[in-house]
């Protein structure tokens, strides 16, 4: 049986029974938790485990594939995103996400910036220069770009481009930052820098970051999600999870006997 | 001799044999290259590009109407060929991707692509030309634009479809709709790709004869109407080459090499672009 607390923090997304499938493949089974507003949730386990495909259904991203299917609701602020004509456009724009490979769009580091922006309807100059410049301040990038913003953002390192990527989510004012593994394809000092920023986050954002390294996870998230076989096995403060962990799997996993 | 020793000899031998069959297939360019700079270049001067077409029996006069009628009939082929072709491509890649109707749009236009020239334009010649009454530099353009679509078509098609679906993914994590993420970035991501693509089939389609003479045939006056029949590099080659007149066929030989090297530079272009496109 599953260990699920229920956080103090009010939730800003409540799973409700979810079950998702690729064709006839399930891949998660009956998942219930809340994910506390502004605070960092890490979803960990094994490869496999379903932890991506979880963080995959907070802005319906399966959907753009065919013969994928959702059963029972996720609730963003109580408004269950799953029903099937819910806008995705508007949902996309409230929940961001920032992808395991960078993912630099073909164009200047601005117009990346910029893009969501305007994709927003935002068109006057002054308003997209000021919240560039405040996007790429917040991705602790600015100091590094600000000489060369009409330069192709495919000249920047792979780590800028990740917090590039970031900045261009941000840019938008999401409520809810996804993240699918962001350092995964970054160096140690990179890496570093990724984590600061997403702890820099605490407070204004809800972020759920999906991860394979267990010192991240302990690092920068409040809550953690143990995931396995695509179940939700445990779902704890991280203080109290990495400490005393009330489930054998989970405790096998973190001790590194499995996975 | 040891076993090591025949299996070096054996070696040396192939590789001298590949060799040298590799270059004897790259020698044909250049004797086809040196055969015509040798046999047309001293006809080549200005009155070759701006010149009326000579009267039999005259030994001046030029290739200003088959240049222009050339130009234009793969001009005009360009313009109807490209978008069709880069649409198609798209649907395919990006709507289509590996349903039944895509795939089988991809294999008939690779069947498409290895129809023999002459039929494309004897079919044009039957469904156009004929019902007309006329031969017109239009039906020249169509049957070239047949020609160049499945080839745009399925490269486009490969470019699109290198783009990585993350990047895809990613604005429609932003967002943007289909059309947008299609547009802004899918585009964009694959642009060289396309170009050289584009410029290839030029090349491809630019030195062709057959889909020609059934279709804008040849015109001795000067026209830039594309329903009237036209004059090409192509065809004026054929007709000068096969007249009894000397500087007819010094003017064809110029023709070659006018057309070849045109054909050779849209080449070189597309590779250079593909090039500077895959380097980086």
């Amino acid at each position: 049986m599953a260990y699920v607390i229920n956080p103090d923090e009010p939730a800003k997304i409540k799973v409700e029974n979810l079950n998702f499938y690729y064709g006839s493949k399930q891949a998660l089974k009956n998942i219930s938790f809340n994910v506390p507003e502004k605070k960092i949730t890490a979803l960990i386990g094994p490869s496999g485990c379903g932890k991506t495909t979880l963080l995959r259904c907070f802005n319906r991203m399966h959907d753009l594939y065919p013969g994928n299917k959702y059963e029972g609701r996720i609730l963003l602020d109580g408004e269950n995103i799953l029903e099937k004509d819910y806008d995705l456009i508007r949902l996309r724009s409230r929940v961001g996400m920032v992808f395991q490979k960078p993912t630099a769009f073909p164009m200047s580091i601005f117009d990346n910036v910029a893009y969501g922006l305007r994709l927003k309807g935002i068109k006057n100059k002054g308003e997209l220069q000021d919240r560039v410049e405040k996007a790429l301040k917040d991705a602790a990038l600015w100091e590094e770009v600000k000489d060369r913003l009409n330069d192709p953002a495919s000249g920047l390192s792979g780590g800028q481009q990740q917090r590039l990527c970031i900045a261009r989510a941000i840019a938008v004012e999401p409520e809810v930052l996804l993240f699918d593994e962001p350092t995964s394809a970054l160096d140690p000092i990179s890496t570093a820098k990724i984590e600061e920023l997403v702890v820099s986050f605490r407070d204004k954002l809800t972020i759920i970051i999906v991860t394979h390294n267990m010192q991240q996870a302990a690092r920068v998230s409040d809550y953690t999600a143990f995931m396995y076989m695509g179940e939700l096995i445990e779902f704890n403060r991280t203080d109290e999870i990495f400490v005393k962990p009330k489930e054998k799997l989970t405790e096998d996993y973190i001790t590194g006997r499995f996975g | 001799m040891d076993a090591f020793q025949k299996r070096k000899l054996i070696n040396a031998i192939i590789l001298v044999f590949s060799t040298l069959a590799a270059l004897f297939g790259i020698m044909w360019l250049f004797w086809i290259l040196g055969t015509l700079l040798y046999k047309g270049f001293s006809t080549l001067s200005l009155d070759v590009f701006l010149g009326d077409p000579p009267a039999p029996g005259d030994s001046s006069g030029g290739l200003k109407h088959a240049i222009v009628g050339q130009t234009l009939i793969v001009l005009l082929a360009t313009v109807i060929g490209i978008p069709i072709g880069i649409l198609a491509g798209t649907y395919l890649s990006e709507y289509g991707k590996n349903s039944r109707l895509a795939n089988f749009v991809r294999d008939m236009s690779d069947v498409m692509m290895s129809i023999p020239s002459i039929v494309v334009g004897t079919f044009i010649y039957a469904v156009l030309v004929k019902p007309v009454g006329h031969f017109m530099g239009l039906a020249g353009s169509l049957s070239l634009a047949v020609m160049m679509i499945p080839i745009v078509l399925r490269t486009t098609d490969d470019m699109l479809r290198m783009v990585p679906p993350e990047l895809r993914e990613a604005g429609y994590a932003l967002g943007a709709t289909k059309f947008k993420v299609i547009k802004d970035i899918v585009y964009r991501a694959a642009i060289t790709g396309i170009v050289t693509g584009v410029i290839l089939s030029v090349a491809r389609i630019g030195g062709e004869t057959a889909p020609l003479l059934f279709t804008s045939f040849n015109n001795n006056f000067f026209t830039t109407n594309i329903f009237q029949p036209m004059a090409s590099l192509t065809v004026t080659m054929y007709d000068y080459a096969m007249s009894p007149y000397k500087y007819w066929q010094d003017l064809a030989w110029a023709a070659a090499i006018i057309l070849t090297f045109g054909v050779l530079g849209a080449n070189i272009l597309g590779r250079v672009i593909a090039h500077y496109k895959f380097k980086r």
